[in-house]
């Protein structure tokens, strides 16, 4: 039962039409597996209860040959900053470890809605603060990747590092991470699947406990470009309860079969400022590799400069702090979160839940957004930073003249160990592992890191497309046109 | 309806203002919230009914929820945009939601969403006119510059036990325009007249229901004072005041305050301070001491507004389908009547400040062509007298409109007398709800007007008077009022006074003769 789970979603689909499986053998597959898998960490709740209700409601919908989705009776897991209705959603902070919420995000609710069936919630950095999913109360992930004890691990990546192991490992076949700097695909780069970053507005942000409001967004996990899209299909498109939601109805996407589609004279654009001094080598020629592979295949490849880019982490950096200072202003511990033990004054109660309730990356967070947003600093940081932006944007606008996708590494290097991950501050992390992410989140565009090869150790090596806004189509077409030139060994089929 | 006890004909009295001989010049600066009359809030589908039941009226949005976003209300943009057109204020066709951050209970977000760097509107003004009987001997018309008109946030209630607090959060959220005015005024009593100028137009284009005791207008009052020709003083703010009165006391006090710190060499503070209304005085207030940085920021989950207008025909509120419904306004009203009716300044001024009383006199006219002039001084005159007489409130009255013309047409007709009008009105002001004509048949009050009844009548009086009628004939000309009173009193004052003043004096030289 086990290995039906390490197929993909259609396969499942199909074997459930056909009645060889059922969707309650299913989930408990999905259980045995998420038990058996435990040390790496990737959930921190899960919800077999309700889970095994869906199960036999969707199974009923089978038996009366009524599924009605593609997704009824999948197995997926959420990240644990997405609001789920009476599951704790405890974005791996101290501050909401009690916070049960009362309503569902609209990407649950539409995966529900489709039928999928919610194993449990994921892993991250709290408050999706960081790059490795270290920095969380309920402990670190580890990657699948290279695992040799619980002492010698490389990091999952992050922030929707949970999320990634448990669709590496088979758990489920898809998972719900967020991305605000690459949070969905750096992960996704390190354990080896596929990690997509939605154009801004086309999925719905109500209910994803914000980072940065204006970059945040859904993001996809999953072991194949087709599941990805099975996924995507089920949550995009316009939501009222989302002011930022773009209106334009959304069209279901269709991929046809890898091997009926070409990339004659696609033009693929390589941002020379994309390499830097901290890229990997073997990082560095997979990207040749797949460059050349493409060129050799009818695309016309051609190296393009968008001058901004270094720019883009110092500037994300004053943006984030800023936004975050203002989004975790709500956690007080009067409405609802970890309240401190202290009477004495209202102002008191506020400091102390405050500084117990996060952790020392969030709170520096709030303490330098705040400065950035002091009137005698707005200028000088804030808007200076929104300016910088916006020419990061231009850089994307004009290399659209040019080419219709970009080809980039996702990551640097491989999924580093945990113990020189950790050497690191959490601030200088995150400069490091999102400069090849972060600029897509600056612009808006959407972009999908997809695995490529074993790098000489075992780890995965993964690259990034970026496409223009709006162009999820095109840019999952290639994606998977490489993941089927590519045949990446998923750890799935490793063990099977 | 803001309380009647401050309307025109208040007998409250005011002393004499500052300005005429002091050496100081007073400006003073006001800030009104307005909550926006809607069924939901500004952000949230949370209904907005005042006298729910505590924090019933709260969506996971108003708590701050984490995960949950903000959603426009298009019906508080159109009051808005109906707002600052009715104002004068130049509609932007884009404006930008801020947030406005600082830590309190009933603010569950820790910020405030606000219209900072870009207002939905500005640069309004309007024209009022001030009139406190008391102080002016004449009403003078006066503007009033509006910087800008924005859209935000209220915040909840926090609620004071002896040893806790409580939060109620239906009020959280609810839509405010913020009206910012500039320093244009000089005293209490313009501020006062402003607010019920403003009061006035929200009663026509009904955006703002005005109900102060529910905190719908709060206001906030900056006062200064400086010497002629030097430069602005030092400024306190006065918060949240309820009261149209209280505008008036509370600028008056905080005026005197500063005049007496100045004139004692002391230094007035930039402060804020808050209205007590039972103790009359303005004190500071603890809680705001110390200078807040707000941490201004975009609202990152709202896109820009845009309003359609002219040729720009993008936007979620059209402004010229919008302009189109603004209802004739008060000022409008006030040259109207003068112009078209021949009322004077002060009867447009009453008349048009209350609004009750207008509309009487607008469905009087209509019902029957009588003299307006004779119409307004009835309604301001002989019918607030009698209301004030009975104790009443103009609104629980309820003489149908067409029952004033009609005594105004048995007025001219000299059916009546004066007097008799009066005790007609006050028939009707104890509920007899016949027509007036109905109650002088009933009541037998129909005037005397024959000429030859009348003089018989004034014959009856000389001769029953000999005394009196002795006296005038040897020069006492004064006498010849105890005459006319006792016609009147004979007759029950039916008799046209008019005429038995005539008759009495022709009688009376023929006796001289």
């Amino acid at each position: 039962m086990e290995k039906v789970l390490n197929t993909n979603i259609k396969t499942t689909f199909k074997l459930l039409i056909e009645n060889i499986v059922t969707v309650p053998e299913i989930t408990a597959a999905a259980f045995n597996k998420a038990r058996e898998f435990k040390k790496y960490n990737s959930f921190i709740n899960l919800t077999e209860e309700s889970a095994n209700k869906q199960a036999e409601e969707s199974q009923k919908r089978y038996d009366e040959k009524k599924p009605i989705s593609e997704l009824d009776g999948v197995p997926v897991a959420v990240k644990d900053n997405f609001c789920t209705k009476e599951v704790a959603t405890t974005c791996a902070s101290k501050m909401l470890q009690n916070f049960i919420p009362t309503y569902n995000a609209t990407v649950v609710e539409r995966l529900k809605n489709a039928g999928a069936v919610l194993i449990g919630k994921t892993n991250l950095d709290q408050f999706a603060m960081g790059s490795g999913t270290v920095d969380s109360i309920y402990g670190p992930s580890k990657n699948i990747w290279g695992y040799q004890g619980d002492d010698n691990f490389h990091i999952a990546g992050g922030s929707s590092g949970g999320s990634s192991i448990a669709v590496a490992s088979g758990i489920c076949f898809g998972a719900l991470g967020s991305d605000t700097g690459g949070s969905t695909r750096n992960p996704a780069s390190y354990c080896g699947v596929v990690g997509f970053k939605p154009t801004y507005g086309l999925v719905s942000r109500y209910g994803l406990i914000p980072l940065v409001n204006s970059m945040d967004v859904p993001g996809i996990l999953t072991r194949t470009v087709d599941d990805c899209v099975s996924i995507l299909n089920a949550i995009a498109g316009f939501d009222d309860k989302d002011s930022t939601s773009l209106e334009r109805p959304f069209k279901k996407i269709r991929l046809p079969p890898a091997d009926k589609m070409t990339i004659k004279d696609l033009k693929i654009g390589i941002p020379v400022e994309y390499y830097n001094e901290h890229l990997s080598d073997e990082v560095y020629f997979a990207w040749n590799e797949i460059a050349n592979l493409l060129s050799n295949n009818g695309a016309i490849v051609k190296q393009i400069s968008m001058p901004n880019t270094e720019h883009s982490i110092v500037c994300y950096s004053i943006l984030n702090q800023c936004e975050v200072a203002s989004n975790m202003a709500r956690y007080d511990g009067i409405q609802y979160g970890y309240r401190a033990e202290e009477n004495s004054s209202t102002e008191k109660l506020y400091a102390t839940s405050r500084s117990q309730g996060f952790n020392e990356v969030v709170r520096n967070r709030i303490l330098t957004g705040n400065y950035f947003l002091l009137t005698r600093n707005y200028e000088k940081y804030f808007n200076k930073a929104l300016k910088v932006r916006r020419l990061i944007a231009n850089d994307f606008h004009k290399a659209w003249e040019e080419v219709q996708i970009l080809l980039t590494p996702t990551t640097l290097t491989t999924a580093p160990l945990y113990k020189d991950f950790v050497q690191k501050t959490n601030r200088d992390q995150c400069a490091l592992q999102d400069y090849c992410t972060q600029p897509a989140n600056m612009a808006g565009v959407p972009a999908i890191s997809v695995p490529i090869k074993l790098s000489n150790n075992g780890l995965p090596i993964s690259l990034q497309l970026i496409g223009r806004n709006l162009s999820e189509p095109m840019l999952l077409a290639v994606a998977k046109y490489i993941e089927n030139l590519v045949q990446f060994p998923h750890f799935v089929n490793k063990s099977s | 309806m803001f309380s009647r006890s401050t309307s025109y004909i208040s007998k409250r009295l005011y002393s004499k203002s500052v300005q005429e001989n002091s050496k100081w010049r007073s400006v003073v600066g006001l800030e009104v919230h307005a909550q926006i009359q809607s069924n939901s809030k500004l952000f949230s589908g949370a209904g907005s009914k005042f006298s729910s039941p505590i924090n019933s009226n709260v969506s996971l949005f108003d708590m701050a929820t984490p995960g949950t976003l903000p959603t426009l209300n298009k019906s508080c943009v159109e009051a808005a945009v109906l707002t600052a057109l009715a104002l004068n204020c130049q509609v932007n066709p884009v404006s930008y939601f801020d947030r406005k951050h600082y830590f309190y209970a009933d603010m569950p977000a820790g910020y405030q969403i606000t219209q900072q760097r870009a207002p939905l509107a500005s640069n309004g003004s309007f024209d009022f006119n001030v009139y406190t009987p008391s102080v002016h001997k004449k009403p003078y018309k006066t503007k009033v510059r509006i910087k800008q008109i924005q859209l935000e946030q209220d915040s909840g209630k926090s609620l004071h036990d002896f040893d806790r607090s409580l939060v109620d959060l239906n009020r959280a959220g609810m839509p405010l325009m913020e009206l910012v005015f500039e320093p244009d005024l000089k005293d209490g009593d313009e501020a006062a007249a402003l607010i019920k100028e403003l009061i006035g137009i929200f009663e026509r284009i009904r955006t703002c229901s005005c109900k102060m005791e529910e905190g719908a207008l709060r206001i906030d009052a900056n006062v200064s004072i400086h010497e002629k020709g030097q430069p602005l003083g030092t400024r306190t703010e006065i918060k949240n005041i309820g009261s149209v009165r209280g505008v008036a006391g509370a600028i008056k006090y905080e005026i005197d305050r500063q005049i007496k710190i100045k004139n004692s060499f002391g230094t007035v503070l930039n402060e804020t301070r808050a209205w007590n209304a039972e103790k009359k005085v303005t004190v500071p207030m603890r809680d705001k001491e110390v200078q807040q940085d707000y941490r201004y920021m975009p609202e990152p989950n709202l896109p820009p507004l845009h309003v359609a207008m002219g040729p720009i025909e993008f936007g979620s509120v059209n402004a010229d389908t919008i302009k189109k419904i603004i209802p004739e306004l008060p000022e409008e009203i006030r040259i109207r009547l003068r112009n078209e009716l021949g009322l004077t300044e002060t009867q447009s001024i009453i008349l048009v400040n209350d609004s009750c009383l207008l509309q009487h006199f607008e469905l009087a006219l209509k019902s029957k062509n009588v003299d307006p002039i004779a119409l307004a001084n009835f309604l301001i005159n002989d019918l607030n007298t009698s209301l004030n007489k009975l104790k009443l409130e103009i609104e629980n009255m309820n003489i149908p409109s067409k029952y004033f013309s009609e005594i105004i047409d048995l007025l001219k007709q000299a059916q009546i007398s004066h007097q008799t009008a009066r005790l007609v009105l006050d028939e009707l002001l104890s509920g007899d709800s016949d027509t007036p004509a109905m109650i002088i048949e009933k009541r037998n009050w129909k005037q005397i007007t024959d000429v030859d009844e009348l003089t018989k009548i004034c014959e009856t009086v000389l001769k029953e008077n000999e005394k009196a009628l002795k006296d005038f004939l040897s020069g006492k000309k004064k006498v010849f009022k105890f005459f006319l009173g006792a016609v009147a009193k004979t007759t029950d004052n039916r008799a046209n006074m008019g005429k038995c003043d005539e008759i009495l004096k022709t009688l009376l030289s023929k006796r001289l003769k």
